[in-house]
């Protein structure tokens, strides 16, 4: 006799408790705890915290423990969490000109005010694997000078200074675009856009970012400044009537310089292409700076002719969560559309079958 | 021909900021009557041929067109709606590419039926009917209804746009270069056809073309363009037999002779 | 925040989502119903499972559910398909609610790919979680455009491709999320149910909710609404049928799941509806296959 599958309760219950099994692994192995995570694994908390859209390093990195890893999912996990958190407002601009910069370079002048600071960087570095770090060996501290307080000035305010850069953008309302509340519309306005690509996938934007150096919408780019630091987060409350600061974040900014001859939109001049990005994440904020370039294509009067430059192509493909979410559900059960498709591939072959033994049969009179 | 005008250009001007497209344009078009729009390359024809046709927003100027109640509708006035409705029915546009104007990926039937499906046309069989009468008068085999477009030639394309746009039976045509880009002798049938379908549907069109043969065989009257302005308008033969604008003397001397 | 070792991390409010969120939502949904297959965009919510399992039905529900409600859930017209238990699991434990798995009794019912075999009643409010809301998607690829086309009900294309089908095999190859005209307006995507429940929709008792969380859109049909299939007049639409009733049940005329029983080409066709199919036998019905045939035939 023929038994309906039943049971998908006891499967469920029964696959999470190996998921946790599995997670944890070999228990003779000590636990990894949050603090490690977090400092040794600095640089996975970085990502997850900026597409996960949340500044939390203990949270990232027990989504990242939670997650076995996988970023993609620990992302997610902040994200679902994020959602539920009440809004009490938004905080002021960060003003990155007042970073205490921690790295700073700029492939554009040889030197600066402020000067170039390489940082915690893996540029320069030969990439062979280092045995030392497997058995734990003690590492020197760092080198330390007493910094000085001058604020580093910004390399787009140099050539702003010249009018050789266009200005930064206007926004046009007080209120700044926020897609996790309002409902996406196309076109977008730059704001909201930043802040799709700030949360998009660094694979994706990365992949499109370099599209456009090989020749799908070339943008000339230099790299006019990355900066790495912290950051004060300011909130203005009303009934104070002035901003009081929340506290400091480590933030990368990029900012592209880009040639740009002239349209009957713009004068010649040089055009900008922005990234910021929580924690240290330069690929990704240079990325998102190629595609911001390239995505004000319309804005400035080019023709759109590569994929980057298509702001819905771009936009609609860039959260990680979703793409990662629809191409996984085709694990779901489609078996009532399957056999719909089963029905008519059957009826549709018979026919076939019977059209083509009608011309069999045909007469071999024409020959 | 009836005693009011199909189309009323007035004032027709589009600037590039500071570049000229077209300046100052204004002409009637009669219903049946057969306008050819001629100039070289950047005189500013098919910009007037877009402003007239609503793709493209003039800076000034009006253009009204003679509904089939009779009632004259300034067109920049219109609501997008009925504009995309006028410009599916009573209106064809011919694009010089016919990738521009056709739906590649669909079959030569469905081209040809699309716009009857769009104005509420239900039946499969008479969709059907009437794309076959059509490909039937544009010269292609009926046996090529279920193929794309891309199994065809570049004057074939042509045809299958022409009878797209014709399947509505409108009463105003634009073409925009609709012989460029095809063999010399595959013009010439084209315009054969061309001619014809005109003729006997009794259509108004305004035609671009920089290539005066063409506005030789089709139109009844043609308006010459330089630098965005009109530099002569005439009955065709008078235009082109007896030109007055020293420009017009250039360019008929210049091509006629070859 | 910090973590804490104990519990109280983090509280979620009844029905998980938080109540500005929800009044956003019933606000999209009460335009959705006013303007009856409209595609309401709205700013969907991350939701705890992924995009695309069902994140637009869920935060439907969550915004309509109250603690007296009862909470049906189905996949593929079974109550007990994974991502259904995941579902009913997740509002048993975020809104408390009493869930069941009879037709009748649930005053919503979520669903994934189906439509109940048993008529749904008056005050009864169908939930579809929809994958790609856009009818006129995969002709026409992009949001501008296709918003323009609804608005000027320019509906030639959804046609085309209907044309398209019959020119090439002879009738209508589209099986499942077959386009339909809601109420002489909009051209709507009824989500990747098989056509066969297409009749189902039109002038139900029931209020139809439709959510895509990934596309952010949420539509609705509200009760006694006309539901059209698209058509042409010498090729009407019609829905599927099968040529033997339910192995289990005897049911005929309901929609049948094709179950491999061997690897020699043994298949049967059983009920989707997997609560209808109980039903019926527990009032006596019984199909070739079921425990008293197969014992009888022993």
């Amino acid at each position: 006799m023929y038994v309906a599958v039943k049971g998908g309760e006891a499967a469920i219950r029964n696959a999470h408790r190996l998921l946790a099994d599995r997670r944890r692994g070999d228990r003779s192995v000590p636990a990894l705890t949050l603090e490690q995570i977090v400092e040794q694994l600095a640089l996975a908390c970085d990502r997850v915290m900026a597409e996960g859209s949340v500044h939390d390093r203990d949270l990232a990195a027990l989504a990242i423990k939670q997650a076995r890893g996988d970023l993609i999912e620990a992302i997610f996990l902040l994200r679902a969490y994020r959602t539920t958190l009440p809004r009490f407002g938004y905080s002021e601009p960060v003003d990155t000109a007042k970073m205490q910069v921690e790295r700073r370079i700029s492939a554009t002048y040889k030197d600066l005010p402020g000067g170039q600071m390489l940082g915690p960087t893996f540029d320069y570095t030969h990439r062979l694997l280092d045995p030392s770090l497997a058995r734990d060996e003690t590492v020197d501290e760092p080198e330390r000078r007493d910094g000085d307080d001058t604020p580093a000035m910004r390399v787009s305010d140099i050539l702003a200074e010249e009018g050789l850069i266009e200005a930064d953008g206007e926004v046009d309302s007080e209120e700044v675009g926020d897609l996790t509340r309002t409902p996406m519309e196309f076109p977008m306005a730059r704001d909201t856009r930043l802040q799709a690509l700030a949360r998009g996938d660094e694979g994706f934007l990365l992949a499109l970012g370099y599209s456009t150096q090989r020749g799908y919408a070339r943008s000339h780019p230099f790299a006019g400044e990355i900066r790495i630091g912290e950051v004060d987060v300011e909130f203005h409350v009303p009934e104070l009537g002035f901003a009081i600061t929340l506290g400091r974040i480590r933030v990368t900014e990029c900012q592209m310089v880009n040639q740009f001859q002239g349209s009957a939109k713009a004068p010649p001049q040089f055009t900008r292409g922005y990234g910021l990005v929580f924690g240290q994440s330069e690929r990704k904020a240079m990325a998102m700076a190629l595609c911001d370039r390239a995505l004000r294509a319309a804005e400035l009067g080019e023709d759109i002719v590569a994929p980057a430059q298509d702001e819905e192509f771009v936009i609609s493909h860039s959260d990680n969560v979703q793409a990662t979410g629809f191409v996984e559900h085709l694990k779901l059960p489609h078996y009532v559309d399957f056999q719909a498709e089963l029905d008519l591939v059957r009826r549709m072959r018979g026919e076939h079958t019977r059209r083509r033994d009608t011309q069999d049969n045909m007469p071999e009179a024409a020959e | 021909m009836s005693d009011q005008p199909l189309l009323r250009v007035s004032g027709v001007s589009k600037f590039y900021g500071n570049r000229i497209g077209c300046k100052d344009v204004s002409f009637d078009l009669w219903p049946g009557e057969v306008l050819a729009i001629v100039g070289e390359s950047g005189s500013g024809k098919t910009t007037l041929l877009n402003c007239i046709s609503t793709r493209l927003m003039p800076t000034a100027g009006t253009v009204s067109y003679r509904m089939r109640d009779g009632q004259f509708r300034d067109l920049y006035r219109m609501g997008e709606a009925e504009r995309r409705f006028l410009m599916r029915t009573d209106w064809g546009f011919v694009h010089q590419n016919p990738a521009d104007g056709l739906r590649m990926s669909v079959s030569a039937g469905a081209n040809v039926g699309e716009r009857l499906m769009a104005v509420g046309e239900r039946h499969y069989g008479n969709i059907r009917e009437t794309a076959t009468d059509w490909l039937g008068r544009v010269e292609i085999d009926a046996d090529r209804i279920d193929d794309q477009p891309r199994a065809f030639s570049g004057g074939m394309r042509q045809r299958l746009q022409i009878a797209r746009n014709l399947v509505t039976g409108p009463r105003l045509v634009f073409m925009d270069e609709p012989t460029g880009g095809l063999d010399v002798s595959v013009q010439a049938r084209l315009l054969d056809l061309l001619r014809g379908l005109v003729n006997d549907l009794g259509l108004a069109v305004v035609v671009v073309t920089h290539d005066l043969a063409v506005a030789r065989l089709l139109s009844h009257r043609m308006m010459v363009m330089k630098d965005g302005a009109v530099v002569e308008t005439g009955l065709t033969d008078r235009v082109l037999d007896d030109p007055r604008a020293p420009y017009t003397q250039l360019l008929v001397s210049s091509i006629l002779q070859v | 925040m910090t973590i804490g070792t104990d519990d109280g991390l983090a509280t979620y409010n009844f029905a998980y989502l938080d109540e500005q969120t929800k009044r956003m939502i019933r606000r999209a949904i009460l335009k959705g119903i006013a303007i009856p297959g409209y595609q309401v965009p709205f700013a969907s919510r991350e939701m705890p499972m992924p995009y695309g399992w069902g994140t637009g039905g869920v935060q439907v529900t969550a915004s309509i559910i109250g603690p007296d409600d009862v909470l049906k859930v189905i996949d593929q017209g079974a109550d007990d398909t994974t991502n259904a238990v995941s579902i009913r699991a997740f509002f048993a434990k975020v809104a408390d609610v009493e869930t069941t798995t009879e037709t009748a009794k649930a005053s919503i019912i979520q669903t994934r790919h189906r439509i109940p075999e048993e008529k749904l009643k008056d005050g009864q409010i169908l939930v579809y979680q929809v994958p790609i809301p856009e009818p006129l998607r995969f002709l026409e690829p992009r949001e501008t455009e296709t918003r323009k086309m609804h608005a000027l009900a320019e509906y030639g294309l959804m046609h085309v491709k209907l044309y398209e089908d019959i020119a090439k095999n002879g009738h209508i190859a589209t099986t499942y999320a077959y386009p339909v005209k809601v109420e002489d307006r909009y051209v709507m995507d009824p989500s990747p149910t098989p056509k066969f429940d297409n009749p189902k929709m039109h002038m139900s008792d029931a209020l139809q909710l439709f959510g895509a969380g990934r596309e952010k859109r949420i539509y609705a049909v509200p009760p006694h609404t006309k539901v059209v299939s698209l058509d042409f007049e010498d090729y009407p639409f019609e829905i599927q049928t099968f040529e033997e009733p339910c192995a289990m049940c005897g049911a005929q005329g309901v929609y049948l799941d094709e179950v491999i029983l061997d690897d020699r080409g043994g298949r049967m066709f059983v009920c989707s509806d997997t609560d209808y199919c109980e039903k019926r036998r527990e009032d006596g019905h019984r199909g070739h296959l079921a425990g008293d045939a197969m014992e009888a035939a022993e």
